[in-house]
């Protein structure tokens, strides 16, 4: 018996110990996943360039990113969208944009959508591409996995709800989408417009709709003329000061402009 | 019996019984913490559910909407079930005839040959069998039956991965049992097919039981390749060519991203994955023993 307890207080010390330093040249983010590889991306350049920063990213979610943010649990938060009327207490500064794109097979023969065919192909009611001037095929509805900001900003530009949407493949991220919009000559998917357009220019058989006749291309994100897009964000309680001041004004200078189109977003 | 239960006065001996004590008891430790995390993680949803008196609702209602409050878990659970009983439809009679004919047919050098194939087969991650049946299974059944990702996907990902498993537990539990059997069996002047099937195989039952139950344990725990061919439509399995969602693919897709209530209910879906491996692993044990005691006595 006294062995367990041994352990048991063996682990307790393990637990305790990375709680015991914390210093002034820590910074933490924490949020959206999907701002959240860009921010460490840039934590990254950021740590090599000022020896002794330590710069901490969690995901959590953009509500996770304002709530610490709020709270002060975090120094900075991580949203993947415009801040809400409710959220004026933040300062959020846009580090890049990202728009979201529907992708077909390029086999299919279908050039363009309107918003009420989308909606329709999503909740079930039309299930064939001859519908929709196509040939004999049915469709494919591919949707991402509940609570990913992708399906958020598509339910909340279409107006719909996640349990109105009859889909027959659930994806968690962009690169599955595309495989599986590849690999199927039925399917339409909705991704990251960067990621998708990099794997067309590759050859990967897919092909990008147009929005509102807005083509979909990282440029008209650009412009601001496509429909479905959204900002990143980096928010604060207040006015930054410090170290989180000068990791802003960082994360917005040409500095990083190539981490943001690595990942394939828009910078601002 | 007789041996644990003689003290030795050896000296290395006890040490060793220590630090073997001290090792099995941080294994076991561990565990009860995993259990005791996942437990208190999963609490706060369990006990709402338990307070408010529909806790039913997991496993009666049908829709998984974990954003709108609907938490029905029936489907995930019932999809783990299929595409598991599935694969081990497939995987077991064919594990069996490849551990038979590994000893009992295939020359040395053959043997030798195929074992190493069934070793690198077993070796192989699951990320890669997954992107094989994405790129290449996936689109093969779409072609067949849209929409490809489907129950029948899982399944088949799944008995490649096991298959290996189960021929190279089920090989090495054939080869363990004594020779005098085999040798007795032909003195008797039995058939190759009677040896093999009615001497060899019984008596190599709980060998090959074990073999069984850690492929069903890892095809119930597979994640990553089922998550990318099996569709994730959470609904009923009602048939091979419908896309489902299972339990361990759930907590994989929306675990980075759920908050509060939903992040519980999937911490509360892995407590019932890990009783679900426990009930089954007790099972077996069970028949295990139930068959062992009846050898005997016969």
């Amino acid at each position: 018996m006294h062995l367990l307890s041994k352990m048991l207080i063996l682990l307790s010390i393990m637990t305790a110990l990375p709680l015991a330093h914390a210093a002034e040249d820590r910074l933490t983010l924490t949020g959206s996943s999907t701002v959240a590889p860009l921010a460490a991306e840039f934590a990254k350049r950021y740590e090599s360039q000022h020896p002794g920063v330590r710069i901490d990213v969690q995901m959590g979610g953009s509500s996770r990113g304002i709530n610490d943010a709020r709270m002060g649990l975090a120094d900075i938060g991580m949203v993947s969208r415009a801040l809400k009327p409710t959220e004026q207490d933040l300062t959020a500064f846009v580090i890049a944009m990202d728009g979201i794109g529907i992708i077909l097979h390029k086999s299919n023969a279908v050039g363009e959508l309107s918003d009420t065919q989308v909606i329709d192909i999503y909740t079930g009611k039309i299930r064939n591409w001859q519908q929709v001037g196509g040939v004999d095929l049915p469709i494919t509805v591919v949707n991402k996995a509940e609570g990913r900001s992708t399906l958020e900003l598509f339910l909340h530009h279409f107006d719909l709800k996640n349990s109105q949407i009859k889909a027959q493949v659930v994806i968690g991220d962009n690169q599955q989408g595309i495989k599986t919009v590849s690999g199927n000559r039925g399917a339409i998917g909705y991704v990251s417009i960067g990621t998708a357009e990099y794997e067309e220019a590759r050859g990967t058989p897919i092909k990008l709709l147009p929005m509102a006749s807005q083509a979909a291309t990282v440029e008209a994100i650009a412009k601001g003329h496509y429909p479905l897009s959204r900002q990143l964000n980096l928010v604060v309680k207040g006015i930054p000061v410090g170290l989180a001041e000068n990791f802003i004004t960082f994360a917005q200078s040409a500095a990083v402009k190539d981490l943001v189109e690595a990942q394939f977003f828009v910078a601002p | 019996m007789s041996i644990a239960m003689k003290r030795s006065n050896n000296r290395v001996d006890r040490r060793l019984g220590q630090i073997f004590s001290l090792l099995s008891a941080g294994a076991a430790l561990l565990l009860m913490l995993i259990v005791l995390f996942l437990l208190n993680e999963s609490w706060p949803f369990l006990a709402s559910f338990w307070h408010e008196g529909h806790w039913l609702d997991l496993f009666q209602s049908q829709g998984w909407y974990p954003l709108e409050g609907r938490f029905g878990m029936t489907p995930m659970i019932l999809a783990s079930i299929a595409v598991t009983l599935g694969a081990m439809l497939l995987a077991l009679p064919l594990g069996l005839a490849n551990a038979i004919y590994l000893e009992f047919y295939a020359s040395p050098v053959t043997a030798r040959g195929f074992r190493l194939l069934l070793n690198l087969l077993a070796g192989v991650p699951s990320v890669v069998f997954g992107l094989w049946g994405l790129t290449r299974l996936v689109p093969l059944i779409t072609q067949w039956q849209p929409p490809g990702a489907s129950l029948l996907a899982a399944i088949l990902v799944l008995t490649l991965m096991i298959l290996p498993t189960i021929a190279l537990t089920s090989a090495s539990a054939l080869a363990s049992v004594p020779k005098d059997l085999l040798a007795g069996s032909m003195a008797l002047g039995m058939r190759r097919k009677t040896q093999i099937l009615h001497i060899m195989l019984p008596a190599a039952r709980s060998g090959i039981a074990s073999g069984a139950l850690l492929a069903t344990a890892r095809a119930l725990g597979e994640t990553m390749a089922v998550l990318m061919v099996a569709g994730n439509v959470v609904q009923l399995p009602s048939g091979l060519f419908e896309p489902v969602r299972v339990l361990t693919a759930n907590i994989a897709l929306e675990m980075a991203y759920a908050m509060g209530d939903h992040r519980a209910s999937l911490f509360a879906s892995g407590l019932l994955l890990t009783l679900l491996v426990w009930l089954l692993s007790w099972v077996a044990h069970r028949v295990n023993s139930q068959s062992q005691r009846l050898a005997h006595h016969g």
